[in-house]
């Protein structure tokens, strides 16, 4: 099967039914009988709820019910990674009502469920319901949150601090840098952002008044995740009477992956009213309830030898994590964030100190990258600050301090084991794609006609495959984050795939059906990948981390390799051959040395139709299942470079090149693994230069809209020269070598372009986005050294 | 006070009995049960809603249905014709402009409305032309290139 | 959106009788309906000039052009007679939100809601148009009130525009990156009466005239004559965009490029 196997270009199935308007999103389904719930949401950062007056809402038209906190008394929406304290002790967790509870604690925080026959209606009545509350102090800002004698978002968490945690040796850092060359220092913000997949979040909740089961649509990039956390923690609902089903979903980016109210709020209510609930969030909804990502204050710095050898590296963070603990979030700043400070350098000793904080925002959590385009930005740019202090050469500061070819496995200070990597093949070939011996000349080209030029260097490396659940358990995990696949072959040998992975954008069913066509040789018209559903797909971890092929793949490999086993022994049978000699290749079994061969069709039916089988030894039916529980993370690396002139009267700036290198490791289909890193590239230009979530002192939300939070369009990039290493070096511990590829873009992108920025500008540091102003400010500042 | 719309839609006489107030992307999901019109904003900035309206673009969420009296509106599903991908579809599968599909339908209808336009547009003009059409997924990258490819294929 | 009336007015004059009280004339509605949907505007009734044939359409006159209310920014961008009459107001049209917007959005409809980072504002004014209503003519710089205030009065409806054609001009916006609004808009013409320049975007109380760029580009047109000259970020809007004295700075930008690129 060359033309549909492993590494090559197969365009996507799923494109004609996207392309028809035949996809179904979650707000495309309707149920029989469905009603539609609108929630009322706090338009205060922190506030008692006093009163809620429902009379007037309840009377009018199609008006079914309306529900608040002390109606929906169910459990905690959870948060699933518990992180202990420096001193051992667990972290602060309070509890997530659906719909709050006596207080309200961010801007959107849901009071008041209206559900309505119409939407119309429930609109209209949701707004006849009035709220007394009694505003209490608030904070939203790290810096507010922290200041002695801040307002406490939660009692129990003295100085809003949520944990304070630790990860290296801090002995080996102090003494490395008392003992240092040089110093470098920095401090930086790394900006808050909004997710915004282009689908709203939606959620239907159904309820089966035969059976007393449940269904759940919701728009979510891990429907069995959901069914665990909501049926387990919030709703006390047994996984046997509970289906949730994630359609075709409009992009996640880590948003989707979370347990949200308002999806246990239109299951329970459904269970309530005997009826399906719907509920579809308007963007500016969707504004104030998805989850946030990033927002972290550091301060770090990386001590060096005579020589420009990294000696140590200390960083301190506080992180946001909003007013409650998301599903993901307490992990993110910690064990995707400073287990990556060594980057793809050899720095002996790095210690890391997080402290995570409450504020009166909207939870934050993973959001493309996680943690890691944290880690790598703060990497990068002390990195490049440490070039310019030692007179050195950006890139080749970075290769001084590469960890070779010849150290790996690779145990950095930081916990993680990098099992592979070449660092200076993907260093080598993006400096060529960009031609960074010919800067000079494009410099002096841009300065004569009054622009400046700058360039930057960016070297990432991320933890993928998330991850080997005996070490993240240990870590504090709650959860396991192995993936499982199933592989039904039916009679006539056509396949059925039921994957845990869950695609919105990834292309899966493109890409595992390419897996499946090559190990099984047969044709992809004959294989469907199933995923999304509780009822059919056995079980599943879901898609996030860049976990999808590295995981799921894996688990799907081992399925099939089951498949072929048992379909041997049958062919052994049916060839009256010896199982040993019996071989599979290109879709035949095949006696070694004899021209007997059998179809993978013929087994199929033999399996199912089984007159002539070995009914002692082997039971009919062709239907295998493995689980995969990965052995390490993987470790994808890179190097991105950009390019950028500057418009000194306005501040604008031009990206006039951007390259990227890649080591994915093996490559399924190197036309989506592109696409994917495109969009990774443009999220990380968006946090670079456009985008940025701001409250106002009082914690209300200003970019609550596309008015004021700055999506980047088509007209703000360029396009982007992605390439993949000439030297790849595949994974050493999954079936498929392969590493991953969704977070690079996002998490090498940023530092590039930031390093290119401070090039041009001659700046130390300026913190993202750069925005035109702050630019122009910065540009004028060095035009004024200039003229000194 | 519903009120009578009656139009044609993807070469179809259509009517319904709406609320003045319906919009135009509301007649189209939801009495017509045509769900390939998305709606992913609501300031009228993210184009995943664009139709055509007598032959131009027109974000379906800002026009009412009642202002769409006795048009001809082309949605996403009347583009192919007879099972067939038309060739800007064609080139949006080719050059792998999508990803998760959502922004995907507003994206093939601006197109088609800027190939009316300008029937070679240049790399710039592709991406200046969808200042109106917000992607998450693609980076806009293999868009503009489908896009470019569509118009050639169209030509 | 708040239910209403819909009235398809079949002339000026039905819509100016039916546009009284609390309803509400819509032209192309980019502005209203997204203000509509968003719950902040509840008009009884809604009258569509949609169906009013009279109000469409472009005009050569007197060396000028008339443009008809109803006229789409992308038919004002097209326009041979605008492209050839004024071609930084076709420019202008050209760089109006996105094609689907310029589609439906009008020139009637932009000038009678006054936007303060609305683009035609500063083209009528810097022009020195005439805004013809149903009752009278209003010269350009009397019409713009304030903050989405306008001249008009109840019952009042534009009907048409006329711009004199200028010896030069151009226009030249600086984004807002997320909105893409006009952070700031300078529209510069040379007219055989002097030199006009009407700044939008960046004012408090919407699009107002540069007096003392006007007096040194009437002696000298060229970007050089606005060396030196401060702007004052006093009366400018400062937002999470950006500061007035960014955008005061800008104004200066703006304005040396509209004179260079002014034809």
């Amino acid at each position: 099967m060359a033309d549909m196997g492993i590494g090559v270009s197969v365009k996507r199935r799923e494109d004609a039914r996207f392309l028809t308007g035949n996809g179904t999103y979650t707000d495309d389904i309707n149920r029989h009988g469905q009603t539609h719930a609108i929630i009322v949401r706090s338009p205060h950062a922190h506030a008692r709820i006093k009163k809620i007056n429902q009379a007037k809402a309840k009377a009018m038209p199609g008006v079914v019910a309306i529900f608040t906190g002390e109606d929906m008394k169910v459990g905690s929406l959870p948060c699933g990674w518990l992180i202990k304290n420096q001193d051992g002790s667990n972290m602060v967790e309070p509890g997530h009502p659906p719909i709050a509870q006596g207080k309200v604690r961010h801007v959107g925080d849901p009071v008041v469920v209206v559900v309505a026959e119409t939407r119309q209606q429930a609109l209209e009545a949701a707004e006849a319901v009035t709220v007394d509350y009694e505003v209490l102090p608030s904070v939203s800002s790290l810096k507010a949150a922290t200041k002695a004698g801040a307002p406490l978002v939660w009692d129990e968490a003295k100085g809003n601090i949520c944990y304070d945690w630790a990860l290296g040796d801090k002995a080996a850092v102090d003494a490395a840098f008392a003992g240092a060359h040089k110093i470098v220092k920095i401090d930086l913000v790394n900006n808050r952002l909004i997710p915004n997949a282009m689908e709203p979040r939606a959620a239907i909740g159904d309820f089966d008044k035969a059976t007393g089961d449940y269904t759940l649509y919701t728009t979510s990039q891990n429907p069995h995740v959901i069914r665990l956390l909501m049926g387990a923690f919030v709703l006390s609902i047994p996984e046997s009477k509970l289906r949730v089903v994630a359609p075709d979903v409009g992009g996640g980016f880590g948003s989707k992956i979370y347990h949200y109210a308002e999806e246990a709020i239109v299951t329970w209510g459904a269970g309530q009213l005997k009826r399906p609930i719907k509920w579809t969030a308007e963007r500016s909804e969707s504004f104030m309830s998805d989850a946030h990502g990033r927002d972290h204050v550091t301060h770090a710095e990386l001590a060096l030898d005579k020589d420009g050898k990294f000696l140590a590296l200390k960083a301190e963070t506080l992180a946001n994590m909003g007013a409650y603990l998301s599903t993901f979030a307490t992990c993110v700043p910690t064990y995707l964030h400073a287990t990556l400070l060594a980057g793809v350098y050899t720095t002996p000793a790095i210690w890391c100190n997080v402290k995570a904080v409450f504020t009166n925002t909207v939870p934050v959590d993973a959001y493309r990258g996680a943690g890691r385009p944290e880690a790598t930005f703060l990497l990068e740019r002390i990195v490049d600050i440490a070039a310019r202090e030692m007179k050195m050469d950006p890139a080749e500061i970075r290769r001084k301090n590469f960890i070779q070819t010849s150290q790996f496995p690779y145990q950095t200070p930081v916990a993680l084991q990098y099992d592979t990597g070449n660092y200076d093949a993907t260093l080598d070939m993006a400096l060529k794609m960009i031609d960074y011996k010919g800067f000079a000349g494009r410099k002096a080209a841009a300065a004569a006609k009054g622009k400046l030029r700058g360039i930057g260097v960016s070297c990432y490396i991320e933890a993928c495959g998330i991850a080997p659940s005996a070490v993240v358990g240990s870590l504090g995990a709650r959860a396991g984050l192995y993936e499982c696949a199933n592989v039904r072959v039916h009679p006539t040998g056509s396949v059925s795939i039921f994957t845990g992975s869950h695609s919105h954008g990834q292309g899966h069913e493109t890409t595992f059906a390419q897996v499946v066509a090559e190990k099984l040789g047969i044709p992809s018209e004959q294989i469907e990948i199933v995923h999304g559903d509780t009822a059919k797909v056995p079980f599943g971890m879901g898609t996030y981390g860049s976990r999808s092929i590295a995981v799921g793949g894996a688990a799907l490999v081992k399925a099939l390799d089951k498949i072929i086993l048992k379909g041997r022994k049958i062919a052994a049978h049916l060839m009256e051959a010896s199982e040993k000699d019996v071989e599979f290749k290109d879709g035949k079994f095949t006696v070694a040395g004899t021209d007997k061969a059998k179809t993978f069709g013929e087994v199929a039916l033999t399996a199912y139709v089984p007159h002539n089988y070995p009914i002692t030894e082997l039971e009919p039916g062709l239907e295998e299942q493995a689980f995969y529980d990965p052995l390490n993370f993987t470790y994808p690396s890179g190097c991105y470079i950009a390019e950028v002139e500057i418009d000194k009267d306005t501040g604008t700036l031009e990206i006039m090149r951007f390259v990227a290198s890649d080591d994915f490791g093996k490559i399924i289909n190197p036309m989506i693994v592109e696409g994917q890193v495109h969009g990774g590239i443009a999220q990380g230009l968006g946090q670079a230069l456009l985008e940025s979530c701001v409250y106002d002192k009082d914690g209300q939300l200003l970019t609550g809209s596309y008015n004021d939070y700055c999506m980047p369009r088509a007209d703000d990039f360029p396009n982007f020269d992605v390439q993949h290493t000439d030297k790849p070096t595949p994974c050493t511990h999954n079936p498929l070598g392969v590493k991953g590829c969704g977070e690079a873009g996002a998490i090498g992108a940023p530092p590039a372009v930031m390093n290119a920025i401070c090039n041009a500008l001659g700046v130390v540091h300026m913190d993202m986005p750069a925005t035109p102003e702050k630019i122009w400010r910065a540009a004028n500042a060095h035009m004024a050294r200039a003229a000194e | 006070m519903p009120t009578t719309v009656s139009m044609t839609v993807n070469g179809k006489k259509v009517s319904g009995s709406i609320e003045p107030r319906t919009l135009l992307v509301q007649f189209i999901r939801e009495t017509l049960g045509l769900t390939g019109t998305h709606v992913g904003c609501d300031t009228s900035q993210c184009g995943s809603c664009v139709v055509h309206v007598d032959g131009k673009s027109v974000k379906s969420c800002t026009i009412l249905a009642a202002q769409a009296e006795g048009s001809d509106v082309l949605t996403i599903e009347g583009v192919a014709k007879d099972g067939k991908l038309h060739p800007m579809q064609e080139a949006f599968r080719e050059n792998h402009g999508l990803q998760c599909g959502f922004c995907t339908p507003g994206m093939v209808m601006s197109a088609l409305d800027l190939v009316k336009n300008n029937k070679n547009p240049s790399e710039q003009q592709i991406r200046d032309w969808l200042e109106g059409n917000i992607c998450r997924c693609t980076g806009y990258h293999n868009i503009v290139k489908a896009i470019a490819a569509g118009a050639k294929a169209m030509a | 959106m708040y239910n209403f009336e819909y009235q398809k007015a079949g002339s000026v004059a039905d819509a100016a009788k039916a546009a009284t009280g609390e309803a509400k004339i819509v032209a192309g509605g980019m502005t209203l309906i997204p203000t509509l949907k968003l719950r902040l505007a509840s008009p009884s009734k809604l009258v569509d000039l949609g169906g009013i044939k009279d109000l469409v359409g472009i005009k050569a006159e007197g060396g000028g052009v008339t443009i008809g209310a109803m006229t789409t920014h992308a038919a004002v961008a097209n326009s041979a007679e605008v492209k050839k009459a004024i071609p930084a107001l076709a420019d202008l049209a050209e760089g109006i939100g996105d094609p689907a917007v310029r589609n439906r959005g009008t020139i009637g409809g932009s000038v009678a809601n006054n936007d303060p980072a609305a683009d035609y504002p500063a083209a009528c004014v810097a022009l020195g148009a005439t805004i013809v209503t149903n009752k009278r003519k209003i010269a350009a710089d009397d019409f713009f009130t304030g903050l989405f205030e306008t001249a008009l009065q109840e019952g009042e409806i534009v009907t048409s525009i006329s711009f004199p054609a200028p010896e030069k001009a151009a226009y030249q916006k600086f984004r807002n990156p997320a909105s893409r609004y006009a952070l700031v808009g300078v529209f510069v013409a040379k007219t055989k009466a002097g030199v006009r320049v009407a700044v939008t975007g960046a004012g408090e109380g919407g699009v107002f005239r540069k007096k003392s760029f006007e007096d040194a580009l009437s002696k000298n047109f060229s970007a050089a004559a606005l060396d030196g000259i401060k702007v004052d970020a006093k009366g400018l809007n400062s937002d999470i965009h950006a500061s007035a004295d960014y955008r005061a700075h800008i104004i200066s930008v703006m304005a040396k490029r509209a004179v260079a690129a002014a034809k």
